[in-house]
């Protein structure tokens, strides 16, 4: 039996947020992957995230696929209802659930197997709808469960663990969900938490389709000499294009000093994120410049992290379909059904 | 020469027309089926068309029957044959003293008719050259002007089919006019022209408040007035038009009168895994969902349907049967997808299917889909097929009850939670194999859960272990006992005598089973008959099996695969169950049920030469 739960008792004074809730409410059972995993890491950005935007955690709904990532939502909000669907598809699921219930936050946690090899469909035509939800993929180019073969997202010329040499070019999933039209897209790595937090509570507050690309060393099959998914490889080939402060529109703005200009974003719900920016030509809202900005740096060799891009006035999939304000499943016989009546003129009109 | 005399019947008769797909042949050809329709005379149309847009041979044909027959008869009485390429087919398919239409523009040698018919020539093109100078026009037209000429052949009223134009083309006024001319334009042709054949209608009441519907658009209404505001598909013949009306009808019944705002959410989908993924998201979130597809989806949604039967959320598939397998034919019917989606995925899995047999069916259990979907928290699948979903039909009018209330199943509140209600996700609570489910976002402390498609114990926890596996597995099978009573139970009409034989049957076999029983009847065999209209099967199946030396089951694919399902679920002889199988393409026909079946019985009539002592 591999479901471990956590103890519950912690230590009376431990901070509480807004809700009165601690660090501890945000948890999930014992994660069951291996030390040191990148997904941890991101876990427990998740948690802090969440906590520090004082988000009730059955409010909401944590979605994946298949593999090594699509595992941790059982890892984080223990109270939120949680779907482990299958491989590949945690789009076309949460692009469901999201129109079932427009009220609650989407969380879909998904992998560099799951997103770009078996979901590569899903994962475009998710963020091409536009459906409002954070999208993380924590991507090792790894297979981890089925022991390391490489996945779409390794770069061409990286050595597995097993010596082989990955021949296939690989994908990048931030230059695709900028061309498909995804509203806001970042990249982060799991290493660097300071970076990876105020862009998940950023990616939360945006309403519109948030993807989150963060690469995160698999500790038993990619963290090894010749892999670009290392953490010693990243660390030494991360390009920060930018760091981020988020807060809420009622917080006031302090943003630590740092080198670089900076910039204050206003989302749509009033929150507003501060870029301090370390390219300062940077420009947040040009998709096409965010692009050669990152085919630039790749040439390079260089992994480009932070908000690569965010759009101003985003709309999602229930503005393009003009649903009612009212989630789709609290409508009841009065709002849905016509009734007798009506069908007697339907009757009338076919004869 | 001739070996018959020319065919000589009232309102009873075929009429097909042989057209080239894309010359707007459809809308005049259905306007001659509404005219019969409305002289009072039951009539079935079938549209027999090609997966193509343009080019290839289509065929309409109208079936007319005072005797309310609405099953496909086979043969034809009247051929009006406009299609040169299928010309001489098409011929050859004409009853023994019956009539042809043709374009006699062109002068044909004799050999290209058949001497026990009667060939009526109208010059269509050369009347078509000299009415009309758009050559689109020419082509439009010449559809009205041979129904000109039929309506005086078979005796019809103009005004009907003048007021039908007039409904047609409401809206684009302007159109109507050149219409009715060109219907007078026939008429006046054949009035002066041609003589009377046998074939004729006469007005009668035998229609009823029976209205004429596509399945696809009564199952689309269906959904709707049960509920579904989530609906996700891909296009697919034959079921493309079941979405295609569920958007039409919510766009009229759907939308808030205050703010204009959707009460739906349809989405045209990138493939069939992603629009049962999205069903499934949607009515794991509460809402009720549904896609529509036919076999080549129910191929690609295996994977998906495996989860919702393990992981138990409630889904409505709607699959509309074409002839596979793979491509197989698009656009002709079949029953075939009945095993592969009754046992659809892989691992131990069964299905709830439901077989209506017409539009009127198809609205009700395309409703009641719903209901049993959230109660069971399974997928259900409405079987229905190109026959019933494509084509118009005669049809009971649609009802609805207005005191009727959703069925949401076993959903606990917030207000249950908080009263100490225990909850486990797959506990069995109440016996029936159902346990209680929370919606998302329904309480901050109590009732979460973690929905997966791997193995885990009654409190929702994953596991791998044996004995709490075996216990879920069990407590699905327990469900699918609970579904035999929840389902719409067979229909049962007992021949008027005593008999050792019986015939099973479903789906839109009914209106050629319905018909076939009075012929076989009429070869002094009686036969006790079974409408199943879902799996899995009533206990009544069983025992009707039991109650009889020897059943048909009638069906329209090559395996007799609701046979197998009865063979393989009620632990049958397969000896006692006899196929009977059509699987052309084209509608099952009474003809065919009646000689099949009554051959088998005729030869079971043979005395034994010895009886053993």
């Amino acid at each position: 039996m591999t479901y471990l739960a956590k103890p519950k008792f912690h230590h009376p004074n431990l901070p509480t947020n807004e809700l009165g809730y601690t660090h501890r409410d945000y948890e999930g059972t014992v994660s069951t992957l291996c030390a040191g995993c990148g997904h941890d890491s991101i876990t427990g950005a998740i948690i802090q995230a969440c906590f520090d935007l004082s988000i009730e955690p059955h409010r909401v709904a944590k979605i994946s696929g298949i593999g090594c990532s699509s595992k941790t939502p059982t890892y984080f909000l223990g109270n939120s209802h949680g779907f482990n669907s299958v491989h590949g598809r945690m789009p076309s699921v949460l692009t469901g659930a999201n129109l079932a219930n427009r009220d609650l936050i989407y969380l879909g946690v998904s992998g560099d197997g799951d997103s770009a090899s078996i979901g590569l469909g899903q994962f475009a035509h998710c963020l091409r709808r536009g459906v409002n939800m954070v999208y993380i993929v924590e991507n090792n180019g790894v297979y981890g469960l089925t022991k390391g073969q490489f996945s779409a997202t390794a770069d061409r010329g990286s050595k597995s663990k097993r010596g082989f040499i990955n021949t296939d070019n690989s994908i990048d999933l931030v230059a695709m969900a900028l061309q498909l039209g995804a509203s806001f897209v970042a990249r982060s790595f799991s290493g660097d938490k300071q970076q990876l937090v105020p862009i998940i509570k950023a990616a939360i507050a945006h309403q519109g389709a948030a993807f989150i690309d963060v690469i995160s060393p698999c500790v038993a099959f990619n963290n090894h000499a010749g892999s670009t998914k290392s953490f010693d490889f990243v660390r030494e080939h991360n390009e920060a294009v930018n760091r981020l402060d988020f807060m809420l529109s009622r917080m006031p703005i302090e943003i630590k000093q740092e080198p670089g200009t900076v910039e204050i974003v206003e989302q749509h719900d009033g929150s507003k994120l501060a870029l301090r920016k370390l390219a300062s030509d940077y420009d947040l809202h040009d998709r096409g410049a965010a692009l050669s900005f990152l085919q630039h740096h790749a040439a390079k060799g260089q992994i480009v992290t932070g908000l690569l891009y965010v759009e101003k006035e985003p709309e999602d999939l229930h503005g393009h379909l003009r649903t009612v304000q009212a989630p789709l499943n609290t409508l009841s016989e009065k709002e849905l059904c016509p009734g007798q009546v009506a069908l007697e003129a339907f009757n009338a009109s076919l004869r | 020469m001739s070996t018959a005399s020319p065919i000589s019947r009232v309102n009873d008769f075929v009429v097909r027309f042989a057209n080239v797909n894309g010359s707007g042949s459809a809308s005049a050809n259905e306007m001659f089926a509404r005219a019969v329709l409305r002289m009072g005379i039951p009539a079935a149309p079938r549209n027999i068309f090609p997966s193509n847009i343009q080019g290839l041979p289509t065929w309409y044909e109208v079936r007319v029957s005072e005797a309310g027959h609405l099953g496909a008869r086979g043969g034809t009485d009247l051929m009006v044959a406009m299609n040169p390429q299928t010309f001489d087919k098409d011929i050859a398919g004409i009853e023994p003293g019956g009539y042809l239409l043709y374009d006699s523009t062109k002068q044909l040698p004799a050999s290209k008719f058949r001497p026990d018919i009667t060939v009526i020539g109208v010059p269509l093109t050369a009347i078509c050259n000299r009415e009309y100078t758009d050559p689109r026009q020419r082509q439009l037209f010449k559809n009205i002007i041979y129904i000109g000429v039929l309506t005086v052949l078979l005796d019809m009223n103009a005004k009907v089919v003048e007021q039908l134009i007039g409904e047609q083309y409401k809206g684009k006024e302007r159109l109507i006019e050149p219409n009715i001319k060109a219907l007078h334009v026939g008429r006046d042709y054949a009035t002066l022209n041609l003589n009377a054949i046998g074939l004729r209608l006469k007005k009668c009441d035998k229609v009823g408040n029976r209205i004429f519907i596509e399945g696809n658009s009564a199952a689309a209404l269906g959904a709707l007035y049960g509920g579904a505001t989530v609906c996700a598909w891909y296009p697919i013949t034959p079921s493309s038009s079941l979405a295609d009306a569920f958007t039409r009808h919510c766009a009229k019944f759907r939308v808030d009168p205050q703010t204009k705002q959707a009460r739906y959410a349809i989405i045209q989908a990138e493939d069939e895994l992603a629009s049962i993924g999205i069903a499934i998201g949607a009515g794991w979130n509460g809402a009720r969902a549904f896609t529509a597809t036919s076999g080549p989806g129910i191929s690609l949604m295996q994977e998906f349907i495996g989860l919702a039967y393990f992981a138990e959320i409630p889904t409505v598939v709607f699959d509309v049967q074409r002839a596979g397998p793979s491509t197989g034919m698009p656009t002709r019917t079949q029953q075939c997808d009945i095993i592969s989606c009754a046992y659809a995925s892989h691992g131990d899995t069964k299905h709830v299917l439901l077989f209506p047999e017409d539009p009127a069916e198809a609205f009700d259990m395309g409703a009641q889909a719903f209901d049993l979907a959230d109660r069971l928290q399974t997928p259900i699948f409405v079987m229905l097929d190109l026959d019933i979903g494509m084509n118009h039909h005669l049809s009971r009018p649609l009802t609805w009850d207005d005191e009727r209330k959703y069925d949401r199943g076993k959903v606990m509140t917030a207000e249950e939670l908080d009263a100490g209600k225990e909850f486990g996700r797959y506990l069995d609570v109440d016996g029936d194999g159902i346990p209680y489910r929370t919606y998302p976002g329904t309480h901050p402390t109590k009732g979460s859960f973690f929905t997966r498609g791997s193995s885990r114990d009654r409190y929702a926890r994953y596991t791998e272990e044996g004995a709490p596996y075996v216990d879920n597995m069990q407590r699905l099978i327990r469900k699918l006992e609970t579904a035999k009573d929840l389902v719409p139970r067979p229909l049962l009409a007992n021949a008027g005598k005593p008999t050792k034989y019986g015939v099973i049957y479903y789906g839109s076999t009914s209106p050629a089973m319905d018909e076939a029983i009075g012929m076989i009847e009429a070869r002094s065999h009686s036969l006790d008959r079974m409408r199943i209209r879902a799996f899995p099967f009533h206990s009544s199946v069983s025992s009707f099996v039991a109650d009889h030396d020897f059943v048909f089951v009638v069906e329209q694919n090559r395996d007799g695969q609701l046979r197998s399902l009865i063979v393989n679920e009620c632990g049958i002889d397969p000896v006692r169950l006899v196929p009977i199988l059509h699987y052309d393409g084209t509608p099952i026909t009474a003809r065919f049920i009646a000689k099949a079946i009554g051959d088998h019985l005729d030869k079971l009539k043979v005395t034994p030469l010895k009886v053993a002592s």
